[in-house]
Formats: C-alpha cells, structure tokens, sequence
C-alpha cells in the first residue's frame, strides 16, 4: 500500500492508505478529524470542504494519495488557540448555520473566495458560494456572515494564509 | 404590537446580547441572543451519529432492489461471507423471523390496509432501493465491496407509477388487497347547496410532485449492546418515539433500550420516522454482540429516505360574483408509496382542516384517498399536508381573483376572517385563536411597493416586453404545536401531543434543563435557556439544556409539526412555576414568613414590603444542605411538567413575490420576496428570521427546482444532487422579512411556531407569480417544478399574448363561468415531460353560461 506523508492541523501523519482511499475518510476514520463531515457521494455539496496547500478543496473528491506531500487544514484546525477565525466569528454573529452540517465546509469556501475578492458584493459571494449547499438557512445570513468577515478581515488588515506556518 | 426586524436593530441586540453569564436583569425573551450551540458547530466539535467509533465496531452495507417490483426467487450470500473482512452477510430471509413489521402509527380509518413492511425484503420487492441484503463489515470500504459478490435472482413484476392508472380497472396489484389503502372523507356545512347556482365554479387539478426531503446530514445508525442492554444512536428527530416503537417491533424491552439522537444535522420530517436500517442495525449487534454503524450515501438517502408531498389535488371553488367564497370541494388522491410508515396516511389530513385557508367559508367537502404505488413511501415533509392545502386554495382564489377581474389581495380581503372576528370558528371545527390578517397583508404591501410593481407590470404587458413581471400573493394560517392529545385521539393517531420538561436546580445555582424536544437546528439550546432566565430570574449563561437521549431525557414526543417551543417551550416555563412554588416555602421559611407574603422578583424571594430575600441560588444551596427545610418539605426544587395544549396554534402571514419571466427562454428569476408573518410572541427574533428563510428557500425549492423523478419502470433518475436540485445561494434573491406579532392565546407565551411557515407559504406564492405573468399568454397554470423548459413549453404552445395589459384583466361583467379544463397531471416522468393533456378527465363542468373568457386558453389551464 502507498505510503504518503500529510500534514492536517498542524501535525504531521505518516500512513500507508489504499490507493483509493478518499481524503475525507482519511481524515474522519483514520485521523479522527470528524469535524469535517461528509453530505454527498458527487461532490455537488461542499460541506467537506478543506484548506489543501491554502485553497479549498472538496475532501471528497480528492484521493488521500494525491494529498502526499499536503498541508491540510480543516475546521478543527482553522481556530488559533481559543481566538476563532474573523470567518467563525462571523457566521456566529449573523445566525449564519442552523443544522450546522454544511457549516465548516461553507466556512472554508467563504475564507477562499475571500482570497479571491476580499470585498465581494452580495451577488459575487451567492455566485461564490454555489458549490456549497446549505437547506437550513436559505443563504441570506451566510451572505451577510461573509461580507461581515471580510470587513472585519480588511478592518485588521488580515490577509490571513489558512495553512500549517 | 409589531418590531421592526431589521438588520441594524439586530445588530444592536446582538453586541448586547452576547456576554454570556452577565447578571439577567432586562428580560431574555424577545432578546436576538446569538446561539449557544454554534461553538461546537463552527469549530468543528460535532458529535454526527457516523462520527462515532467505538471499539470493534463494525460497517453495515444493505444491498437494494435495481426494480421497482419483483419477485425474489434467489439471494446467494456465500460469495460475499467469503469476502476479506467480511463478518456476516444476511438476507431477508435470514431476519425473517425476528425482524418484524415497520411500525404505521395512524391508521386513520377502521377500514384502512396496513401491509405487513419488513425491514428487509424477504418475498417481494415493492420500491427500487428497498433493501434485499445487508453485509457486515470491519470497515466501510469492505462492506461496500462484498455487496457487489452477493447474487440475487428476481421475477420482475410489473410497477405500478401512477396514482391515477393503479385505481383504475386492471392495474396492477402493489399488495394482494389493492392498490386504495384508504379513502378519508370529511364535511363541514352544506357543500351542495354552495355549489348549487353558484354564480362562479372554480375548478382545478394541481399536482404536488414528489419531493426529497434532503437534509444535509444523510441519515446514519450505531447500534450497540452490551449483552443485556441496548444503545441506538441514530440521526433522528424523534428518540423517545423510536424507543417505543423500536421495543414494539424488535422485542428489546422498553427499558432495556436507550435511543441517542447526538447532533443532527437537520430533518425537516424525514427523520421523523423509524426506519428499516435502525430495527436492522438493532437486529444485527443482537446476533453479533459487537457494535455495528450504518452510514447512507446520499444515492442510497434519495432513494431510500421517505420523500414527501405527491398528491393530487383536485379543488373546486364556488362563488359570488362579488368574489366570496361560498364553499370548497377537495378530492385528493394521496400517493403512500409501496408501503405505510410512521405518519404517512395522516399526512394529508393534516392539510385536510386547511383548505379554507384564512377565508370564511359556509361550506366543505373533503375526501383523500390513499393509494399504493410501487415507489419509496411518502411521509413527512416541512409543513406535512399544510404545505399541500394552502397551494391549492391560494392557486385558486388566484384563479378566481382572474377570473373576476379583480385583483388577488382584494379577493383575499372579501374572504378572510377580520382581527375583530377572533376567535373564529372555522368550517373545519378548528379555533382559530387570534391572528390580524389586515396587518401582516398591509404591511407586506408597503415593504414590497406593491403599486409600484403592479404599474411596472402593466407597462411591461403594454410594451409586449418579452420579458414580463409577475406578482404573487399567499396569505396563509396553518396548524402548529402538534397537537391537543385529544383531537389526534379523535383522529386515530397512535399517541399524544404533549410534551416534557424537568428542570433541576443544581446546588451551585446553575439549572439544567432537560426537554422532550429533539432539536436539530431549531436552537432550542439558547430559546429555552432565554425562557428559564426569565422565569427563574438567573443568567442566561447559567443553563444547560439536557436532550436526546432516553436515558437523559426519559419522556418525550420529540420534534416536528412546529411543535417544540409551542408545546415544549411551555412545559419548560410549567416546570420552572413549580420550582419557584417549591422556593418559595423554603424561602418563607428561612425568612420566617408566611409563604403568601413571599414575593418574587428578578431571581429573588422577598418578604413583601422589605429588602429582606433570598436568591433563588441560595435557596438551591439551602435546599442542597437541607439542614433546616421547613416540616414536610423534601429536600429538593426540582420539578417536572407536562403540557398538552387545549387547542393548535395559527401563525400566518402575507408573502409577496415578484418574478420575471422571460418569455423567450422560460427563465425565471424571483427579483423581490416580502414576508411579513405574525408566529405570535417572539423567544428569539434572530432564530425566528432564521427560520423563515429557511422555509421560504425550501418552499421556493419546490416552486422552482425540486422533482423526484422516476421512469415508466419505476426507478428513481434523480438519484443524485447533481440530478435533484435543492437551491444554491446563486439560485435565491436576498429576502425581506418582518412581522407582526399577534400573541396566541392557546399558551402563556403566546407563541405560535415557526418552523414550518415559510415552507408553507412560498410555494404559491412563487407559482401565482409566474402564472401571474403569464396571463397575457392566457396561462392559467405552470406544473411544479416550474422550471424554464416547462414554461417555455406553457409559453410557446399558448400563442401569442393578448394585447395589452387588458388582456389579463378578465372581464369581470362578462363571464361567468369558470375556465377551461383543469391542468393536467402528466402521466409520464418529470422535467422532461410536458405539461401535457388531460390524462384524467378534468372536471369541465361549469356551471353558469360563460364561454371561457378571453384570456383563457380552451386547451387546458396547464397551457
């Protein structure tokens, strides 16, 4: 069996996995990383969407082989000490997860779009957000946690790489 | 009576609001508390049910029926016990003696056929995805593989798809008894003298397509024992209803199994169910003794989570000309599915005392009959046969609004029950406790700029623009806080309506609070710790709410139906009165006083007219102590409380949507939504917008986008997401949201739920928008889901639109029968069927002279 080397949170695992493996099971049956969960078997709903080498990625979709070599970060590891991310904060303030399913991997698409265009407009983060589906909350409080963040993140003057230092 | 729901208010209750463990003077409830349950969810500390991992676990993997309907004549599992990893392998067969019958909770006549349902299919498989074998595993890679080595030989038989065509003579037979499982009847006046010379005969045909319920968590099981005992951890919304229905179907003795729903991950009705895959995974850590985990695919969940909705709705409308609606007729064919499980036939009687909607109506006549098809069975769905009703009776008074030329909220103004009018008997023997309909419908006008909108869309028509605007309107009420026990009594329901709640005074002061609801997003952890705050006068932070687990919380009906502050919000707030009545006699004790001259305030027992007190933390201490408890009094404040209601709870509201239509292509696009509705006092105003969000995207989603879909032979196609489309944040406008607040007064909260209302009132009102734009093209209907190919199809086989913005006005003075022939169900699959022409026969039958006005098309309303 393959033998890969990733690095998820901060630490460093070495395993040997079947080839076929997926990362999202790497992380939650043999890393106990459950924070991030599983919604869909054809990446359509992002909800185990995780930072790979700093950009997004739905965990689903991605074999735990091609993560060799990675620096993964996951919701778990997304907070610094007790201090959550502007992007956790933000969703908190603005009732922006209910279930809370679909919550870290929405919270990982929005901190990269936030990459992308750290102020975006309503419109550009609805667009942003389409690969992540949430049935709880009707998007409107996502939209509104993810430009409260931004103005936050912009505010601090946080360009802020998610991804081991 | 009404607040403001903006965001900058919010805003400011939030900044306030979030000191967690601040001293509790200014009151809780009301109060935009942000949620004590995100911690754990944005950080990603969740207990899901498939995050758990106990030692020795092993995977369960079900094999599933590739046919709709077929005889099982051969399951070799030998290949696959051979497999590696491989620990068992069953089939149906090899449970058939111990598996029993899934539980029908409501068997809503005398007369009604429950089929026998096993959990897995021993002789016949009646729905593609029903489950025919089950692998145990030491993982779930392993378990998936060996399913692929088990060999199984079917008879097919045929399927039976369509409601309509399994009535009919011949059909074929789902079960041996026939395909009517039962037909339901209810009256209230006198529906034939209503009808007879009605100057105005409404007459339609809607179908309610069939729905995934789809939350985002897919269902999963861990069942474990330790030999004697037994522990099932399951994604559900209802524990201590699946205890007891899971020792009724497995023999486990009620108090030998304990039922865990850890965190989950929304349900919307479909985890209100006790499903195949919890009895097996009970039957399996029986047989095994170790602990075994299920965990579904969404493929797997599409197929085999119950789905919702699937009626066909039949409504008459009689009325005046000057718009009053003399009575209504509804005939509902009901589609159970292969199979009747926990709720499914009452469904559609929950929407059965809906039908008059918010409007006086002298007359009612309902029937539904339940009909066995061989598809997975229909059960909740968020709004449960409310949802259904109110479609129905707000497409028809649109219809009728059309038809007389005036517009639909002055037609809804003609009907509904005035505020001076509460309480108000309703044609379906409901009490409708308060409610003020003018305001909400008032306020939602203004939001929205209704005038301003209507001018636009005649300018639009004048100018034939190809792309028109269409404005729809839905005024609903609907049933919450299930239920009075006795009227589920009355209707044949299996249990009551009631629910519990304990609160216990920890010596510390701090309180835990432990309820019969189930949450599973709701944010009962933060409403009901605002509720006791208040009541008990102690610190919002200084709450913990227990629930979920039958070992925690032994007595419970759990959540749904708009259920849970209604009925157990109550019950926490009787249980805290009780603890106050026990504190105070300590109190007067401690102060030497008479209990009557006890005063309570804030947290504080005072001796009337001193400063003299006791807070209630010290009395709990006291109490803890017990070293001078007065004669009698035992040493404890602790109290329990069960509530049942005495009547429902009527949240309703005004929702005002505004689409464009291109006519070119058949896109839809929703550019404003306004929902303005009154669910009674508010606990939580950040929780209560939550939830009207969300129901409006999923009421939307049925509107727009959401159709399960299956072929002539009976297989689900829209097995995947990428296949059945819930909305996206691309998919949904911004909405505008407000209240008015109208207090009930079934409950001394004066709440009245929420979290069903905006499920239940978008649907029309985006499906009357769309119509509502297409009159010009003398469209009277556009079957759901109203997607651009549909109603491009609508468009193009309409003709060209009449002149002018006349031509949706129907000329009131000059017609006076109703349209053309009800829309059609399609007989075929879904998207890419068209609405095509009646395959049943439509009720054309009006009575009065009129031709079909101008602007309606003769080739049915679908058109």
């Amino acid at each position: 069996m393959p033998r890969i080397t990733v690095t998820v949170d901060g630490v460093t695992y070495e395993e040997e996995v079947e080839p076929r493996l997926l990362l999202v099971h790497l992380l939650r049956d043999r890393l106990g990383k459950t924070g991030t969960p599983v919604g869909c078997d054809t990446s359509n709903c992002g909800a185990c969407t995780v930072m790979l080498d700093g950009r997004s990625a739905k965990s689903c979709s991605v074999l735990a082989v091609q993560a060799d070599g990675s620096d993964v970060v996951t919701i778990e590891g997304l907070a610094r000490g007790d201090e959550w991310h502007p992007m956790q904060k933000a969703f908190h303030t603005e009732h922006a997860l209910q279930c809370g399913y679909c919550t870290p991997g929405m919270i990982m698409a929005a901190i990269d779009l936030l990459r992308d265009d750290p102020d975006p407009s309503e419109e550009a983060v609805r667009e942003g957000l389409e690969g992540n589906l949430c049935r709880c909350t009707g998007y409107c409080n996502i939209v509104r946690a993810v430009r409260l963040a931004a103005q936050e993140m912009a505010q601090a003057g946080e360009r802020r790489e998610v991804r081991t230092p | 009576m009404s607040e403001q729901l903006d965001a900058g208010l919010i805003a400011e209750q939030i900044a306030e609001s979030d000191q967690l463990g601040e001293p509790s003077g200014a009151h809780e409830v009301g109060r935009a508390r942000r949620r004590k349950e995100d911690a754990r969810l944005v950080t990603g500390r969740t207990t899901w049910t498939d995050n758990i991992q106990l030692p020795g676990m092993l995977y369960m993997a079900f094999l599933r029926s590739p046919m709709a309907h077929a005889r099982i004549t051969r399951v070799d599992t030998s290949a696959a016990r051979a497999r590696p990893g491989v620990v068992a392998v069953y089939s149906g067969r090899d449970l058939a003696d111990e598996q029993g019958s899934l539980p029908c909770a409501w068997p809503v006549t005398e007369d009604i056929v429950i089929p026998d349902h096993p959990p897995m299919a021993v002789e016949e498989v009646r729905y593609a995805g029903e489950a025919v074998a089950c692998v145990v595993a030491t993982d779930r890679y392993k378990a998936a593989d060996a399913l692929e080595a088990i060999e199984v030989d079917y008879e097919p038989l045929d399927a039976v798809v369509d409601m309509t065509e399994a009535l009919a003579e011949g059909s074929p037979l789902v079960h041996e008894s026939g395909n009517r499982a039962f037909t339901w009847k209810f009256a209230g006046g006198d529906i034939d003298a209503a009808f007879r010379d009605a100057p105005v005969v409404i007459e339609r045909t809607y179908v309610q397509q069939r729905l995934i319920p789809t939350a985002m968590e897919p269902r999963a099981v861990v069942a474990t024992t330790d030999g004697d005992g037994f522990t099932l951890y399951s994604a559900t919304q209802i524990p201590h209803v699946l205890r007891v229905m899971l020792a009724l179907t497995t023999g486990i003795p009620e108090h030998k199994l304990r039922v865990v729903a850890p965190d989950v991950g929304g349900g919307f009705g479909s985890k209100l169910q006790v499903t195949a895959e919890e009895v097996l995974g009970l039957l399996v850590t029986r047989r095994l003794g170790k602990p075994v985990k299920w965990t579904e695919s969404r493929s797997e969940g599409n197929l085999t989570v119950h789905h919702g909705r699937d009626q066909l709705q039949r409504i008459s409308l009689a009325a005046e000309r000057d718009g009053r609606v003399r009575g209504v007729r509804v005939d509902l064919l009901a589609d159970m599915g292969a199979y009747l499980m926990l709720v499914t036939p009452g469904i559609p009687l929950l929407g059965a005392f809906m039908y008059n909607g918010i409007y006086k109506i002298d007359a009612y006549d309902f029937t539904c009959t339940g009909v066995f098809t061989t598809k997975m069975p229909t059960d909740a769905y968020r709004g449960a046969g409310r949802p259904e009703a109110t479609f129905a009776i707000e497409r028809a008074v649109d219809e009728l609004a059309h038809e007389l030329g005036l517009d639909p909220v002055e037609v809804r103004r003609r009907n509904w029950i005035t505020h001076q009018e509460f309480p108000y008997d309703t044609i379906c023997g409901l009490t409708y406790d308060s409610g003020n309909y003018e305001a909400a419908t008032e306020k939602a006008l203004a939001l929205f700029g209704y005038d301003k909108l209507r001018a636009e869309q005649s300018d639009r028509r004048d100018r034939r623009d190809p792309v028109q605007l269409g404005i729809g309107v839905s005024t609903y009420t609907e049933m919450c806080g299930l239920a009075p026990s006795r009227v589920l009594g009355s209707l044949s329901y299996g249990a009551g309506g009631w629910e519990h709640a304990s609160v216990r005074m920890l010596p510390t002061g701090k309180v835990e609070v432990v309820t019969g609801t189930s949450p599973h997003g709701q944010g009962h952890e933060t409403a009901w710790s605002q509720i006791v705050a208040d009541a008990l006068g102690v610190p919002f932070g200084d709450v913990a709410v227990l629930h979920g687990d039958t070992a925690i919380s032994h007595k419970g009906m759990d959540t749904y139906g708009s259920r849970s502050l209604v009925v157990g919000g109550v019950a926490v707030l009787a249980a805290c009165e009780k603890v106050k009545d026990k504190a105070r006699l300590i109190a007067a004790h401690m102060l030497e006083a008479s209990a009557d001259d006890i005063e309570f305030s804030a947290g504080s027992f005072t001796v009337r007219g001193t400063a003299e007190g006791r807070t209630i933390q010290e009395l709990a201490l006291a109490t803890f102590a017990a070293h001078d408890l007065p004669d009698g009094v035992e040493p404890g404040l602790d109290a329990d409380a069960t509530f049942d209601p005495d009547n429902f709870s009527f949240p309703h509201g005004t929702h005002l949507c505004a689409v464009e239509v291109d006519t070119e292509t058949g896109a839809c696009a929703i550019r404003s939504y306004v929902a303005v509705d009154d669910v009674g006092s508010v606990v939580n105003p950040l929780i209560v917008e939550g939830q009207v969000h969300g129901g409006i995207a999923q009421g939307i989603g049925q509107a727009l986008f959401e159709e399960a879909v299956h072929d002539t032979e009976g297989n689900l196609l829209t097995t995947t997401m990428a296949d059945y489309l819930i909305p996206t944040a691309a998919d949904l406008p911004d909405f505008t949201t407000d209240r008015t607040e109208t207090p009930a007064t079934s409950n001394p909260l004066g709440v009245k739920g929420v979290g069903e209302a905006g499920t239940i009132a978008s649907t029309p009102a985006v499906v009357n928008a769309i119509v509502d734009a297409l009159r010009p093209y003398g469209v009277h209907d556009v079957r759901m889901p109203c997607t651009p190919e549909r109603i491009w199809r609508v468009v193009s086989e309409a003709g060209p639109p009449a002149s002018g913005s006349a031509a949706a006005e129907a000329p009131a003075g000059a017609s006076a029968g109703a349209s053309a022939e009800a829309p059609a169900p399609t007989s075929g699959p879904g998207p890419m069927s068209t609405p095509g022409p009646a395959s049943t026969p439509g009720p054309a039958s009006t009575p009065g002279s009129g031709s079909g006005e101008a602007t309606s098309s003769s080739e049915g309303g679908a058109r």
